[in-house]
């Protein structure tokens, strides 16, 4: 056997690669007096060593590691068009600084007058983030977007109770991201679908008719939308619900699009969170964690999650002041190391910089829309911002879907598109290149996905067997569901 | 043109391909009334310029390395071999998407379900996800499961001494979902108070919630818990916000607890102000159905090779939108990858071994506090509560000695016994105990 083939043979689960003995670390020596655990601890409530745990060398470990990531693909390999995901390269500043021992080691419970640096870097990423948003507060507590929305949405609770008042309709269209009906429905509202217009954006009228009853708390809104198309009557949509007392929820995965363009806060927007793993470049880490930071209004300002940095005379305090606060919403102040990644990304670009950020990732969507017209079929042509949803429907006459074109792409060296997402485009391949992609790798993209179309006409069975290139070929999802093995278990001899 | 994006050439021969003149051309969608002009940000700054900003805030901080420290109460300072962070910062794992492209994802893909293995072995249960933000929202998620479970059943028991940012969060959450929540306190030992605990379930509460070792750092009695919790038909949940402790103490899950979740920060995350942490989860094979977050199982390929993929999203937001088991998307996958590669250096000796380390110091420190100790007779892990009038003051004055002595329960709302906690791990040196032993018999 050659090393390259070994290399390519499945590495094995570290439990399985256990012996007995091997030693992994080695703890210093204890200084105190050692104790029997019976004689300090009940003895019903231990435990001894824990059954099926590995026994491997240090070796052991990098190699296993080592060889699990090769089997990933990831930006820093090329080109990840995920729509709606925002897969932009990840500066390695980014990754120093949020690792200095003042940073990383730092205790979320030493007294402020430990951390003011800590707390004066998140005051300045809150500045930041108030100026790419035109709004006047920012709660950095939020984990991730959906937690974003969580929050945002109980903010809106508070408010309206606030008033004495018991909505409970939030409205979101039906090209919306999962996550919006979960989490409004996590801050205690039932969700009410509006149908998109033709043009795939949001139909004033049919949310003029939800107004009417009365009950409506929210609009929940990407701007731009999961299309790509900037909202156009977004500022008339917001009128419309303030006017009827209810409020705007804008979703901002698709900040990228407009960052020093336009800002959400103009636009009527109550409540925005900023996924800082899209806009702003914090690592996806394989699937987290991210930040989801969001932007209030003033009328929301009383509810912000507790606590709040502040300063008064050039000191930072966490403040928990707040007396119509909706609470907690995490178990101290937010993903802070990621907070630093973003600020560091925000100070690396700029003013200028951020908004080249917006020019670039449009352009690289509009010139990949442009040249993969006809190849592939656009069910909703209005203007692109950063992202392009292209289907299959050219295709299907020869029985190739979209996740036969995705699966091909991999043979390509190329993580597919986003598919089947928006829900109102049939058999989507969502496409959002990023700013951090020059002409050429987009153009091997291209090239990519025009020979899959080309294939698909000529020998449509090529592309319904791919990938054949990748480490493991199509796997069957039906059998992980029906029979699911979610843990090793040592099998029995 | 910027580092981080192509260059000029690039956007004009683009520009000219889709026929624009300028980049302004691709925002006519965008109306003028909510168009701005620069925003009040400083210019674009090199990396050494960046470099310099950032170091500024990190020496305003007081970094623990740089003291004996004895801070816990939920984030803990536990060995973080090198190698751990050195894998994590390959690009093939940092740089990765969520993976739902499972032929170009098998490396995330079987990293996530060894750790779903070792939160299943650390807690004695059957199924483990892919992790959930922190301890505070994982504990909501049990909560949450278990009303889901149990619809009719519109009440949570939160036992004993709960930390008080989770009980904080669980209430913030449970309002809007009609959830009450009924707390018990603990007795003169630290520990629930079982007689009142039977007087409180009855057959309106979903869950009990017990954290073990608590807040106060007491070692709770679970098996007798798990008697009068299992009585009423509600759901136990074993809240754990000390993960290494799961090296010494049996989970809840050996128990009968139908959930054992809570945070995993302790296995190599560092305490980076608090976030990102590791929310864990665990539970029976019967609730898998209405579990949170995501889940990775075993399968074969098309020519019968093993595999891992997501499975079992039809719980999911993607899929089941307004009806899903949980909100979460985005999780916290690269601190599991951390988790998992400590543990695999840990493996089945190093977990006890830590464990055993930090208990041993803990001990120690405390045979030298006896006549302080809030809970003198009761049972704790590595975490233990000094009683003091003004514990702010006394630790300002250990902090001037180098020592950052513990939490100063006056840090939480006034329901604390009046103190300050005290961590130790197999970290902590004996000349660093022994200094805080010092410091403590001269300064009060």
């Amino acid at each position: 056997m050659t090393g390259s083939s070994s290399l390519r043979e499945r590495e094995r689960l570290i439990f399985e690669r256990s012996s007995r003995g091997r030693l992994g670390y080695q703890l210093p020596a204890l200084e105190v007096p050692s104790l029997d655990p019976a004689a300090t601890l009940p003895p019903g409530l231990l435990r001894g060593e824990i059954e099926g745990m590995p026994e491997v060398s240090e070796v052991d470990v990098v190699r296993h590691f080592t060889r699990l990531s090769k089997w990933n693909y990831s930006v820093d390999e090329g080109l990840y068009p995920l729509g709606s995901c925002t897969m932009k390269y990840n500066p390695r500043i980014n990754e120093e600084v949020a690792r200095l021992a003042g940073i990383a080691q730092l205790h979320p419970l030493q007294p402020e007058d430990q951390v003011q640096g800590a707390l004066a870097l998140m005051w300045e990423l809150e500045q930041a983030l108030i100026a790419v948003t035109g709004m006047p507060r920012v709660t950095l507590q939020p984990a991730a977007g959906a937690h974003g929305e969580l929050t945002g949405m109980l903010m809106i609770r508070k408010a309206l109770s606030d008033r004495g008042e018991r909505r409970r309709t939030v409205l979101i269209p039906d090209s919306a991201h999962g996550t919006n009906p979960a989490s409004a429905v996590f801050a205690g509202f039932e969700t009410v679908e509006i149908a998109s217009t033709p043009e795939g954006t949001l139909d004033l009228s049919a949310m003029a008719r939800q107004l009417e009853g009365g009950d409506v708390a929210a609009l929940m809104v990407t701007v731009p939308n999961t299309l790509g198309v900037f909202e156009p009557e977004i500022v008339k949509a917001a009128a419309m619900l303030h006017e009827r007392g209810a409020f705007l929820y804008m979703d901002g995965a698709n900040l990228n699009a407009f960052v020093g363009v336009a800002l959400p806060g103009k636009m009527g927007a109550d409540a925005l969170h900023i996924n800082l793993h899209k806009t702003f470049s914090t690592p996806h880490g394989g699937g987290g964690p991210g930040a989801g930071p969001v932007a209030v209004s003033k009328a929301l300002v009383p509810y912000l999650p507790v606590p709040t940095v502040e300063k008064a005379g050039g000191r930072y305090t966490l403040s928990s002041d707040r007396p119509k606060t909706i609470g907690k919403v995490r178990g101290f102040y937010g993903n802070f190391a990621m907070l630093v990644r973003a600020l560091a990304y925000i100070r690396s670009l700029g003013r200028d910089g951020l908004k080249s950020m917006a020019e670039g990732a449009v352009l690289n969507a509009n010139y990949i829309r442009k040249r993969l017209e006809g190849d592939y079929h656009l069910q909703y042509d209005g203007p692109s911002l950063h992202e392009v949803v292209f289907d299959d429907s050219l295709q299907a006459a020869s029985g190739v879907k979209n996740v036969d074109i995705a699966k091909r792409l991999l043979d390509y060296g190329f993580h597919p598109p986003t598919m089947s997402f928006p829900l109102i485009v049939h058999g989507a391949l969502m496409i959002e290149p990023t700013e951090s992609e020059g002409i050429d790798e987009l153009d091997a993209f291209i090239a990519a996905m025009q020979a899959i179309a080309r294939e698909a006409r000529e020998s449509p069975e090529l592309v319904k067997g791919a990938p054949y290139t990748t480490p493991v070929q199509r796997l069957d999802e039906v059998r992980a569901a029906r029979q699911p093995v979610l843990r090793w278990r040592r099998a029995k001899d | 043109m910027h580092r981080y994006q192509a260059g000029e050439e690039d956007r004009r021969a683009m520009l000219e391909a889709i026929g624009c003149a300028s980049t302004d051309d691709l925002f006519v969608s965008i109306p003028p009334e909510v168009r701005c002009g620069a925003l009040d940000l400083p210019l674009a700054r090199s990396e050494e310029e960046v470099r310099r900003e950032f170091w500024a805030y990190a020496v305003a901080n007081s970094a623990p390395e740089c003291f004996a420290s004895f801070l816990g109460a939920g984030v803990y300072r536990h060995i973080t071999p090198a190698v751990a962070d050195s894998l994590l910062q390959r690009g093939e794992f940092f740089t990765a998407y969520t993976p739902y492209q499972p032929e170009v994802s098998q490396g995330t893909l079987q990293a996530i379900f060894e750790f779903q293995t070792f939160v299943c072995q650390l807690t004695e249960l059957d199924v483990a996800n892919a992790s959930l933000y922190d301890g505070a929202t994982a504990v909501v998620e049990a909560v949450l499961m278990a009303s889901r479970i149990h619809p009719k059943r519109r009440r949570v028991v939160v036992a004993g001494a709960l930390h008080p940012d989770w009980r904080a969060v669980l209430g913030t959450y449970c309002e809007p979902m009609g959830v009450a929540i009924s707390e018990i306190g603990w007795g003169r030992d630290g520990r629930v108070d079982v007689a009142e605990l039977g007087r409180t379930v009855a057959d309106d509460v979903c869950a009990v919630v017990v954290q073990s070792p608590n807040f106060l750092g007491v070692v709770e009695d679970l098996p007798v818990l798990e008697g009068v919790i299992s009585s009423s038909g509600a759901l136990g949940i074993h809240a754990v916000a000390e993960a290494t402790s799961l090296g010494l103490l049996a989970p809840g899950g050996r128990f009968g607890f139908d959930v054992v979740c809570g945070e995993m920060q302790a296995f190599g995350i560092p305490a980076a102000f608090g976030g990102p942490l590791l929310g864990f989860f665990a539970a029976k094979q019967a609730h898998v159905r209405q579990m949170p977050g995501r889940l990775v199982g075993e399968t074969v390929d098309s020519s019968g090779r093993r595999g891992y993929v997501l499975t079992l999203s039809t719980r999911e937001q993607h899929i089941r939108r307004a009806k899903a088991t949980s909100n979460i998307c985005t999780n916290h996958g690269l601190m599991a990858l951390a988790a998992t590669i400590v543990l695999s250096l840990l493996g089945r000796k190093g977990v006890c071994d830590v464990a055993l380390a930090s208990h041993a110091t803990a001990e120690y420190l405390k045979t030298g506090l006896r006549a302080r100790l809030a809970f003198p007779d009761s049972p704790t892990y590595d975490e233990f509560l000094v009683i003091h009038d003004d514990p702010n003051g006394l630790l300002a004055r250990l902090k001037a000695e180098g020592i950052l002595g513990g939490v100063s329960t006056a840090a939480f709302d006034g329901s604390w016994p009046r103190g300050f906690l005290v961590a130790a791990t197999e970290r902590n040196t004996r000349e660093e105990c022994d200094r805080l032993l010092d410091a403590l018999r001269r300064l009060g």
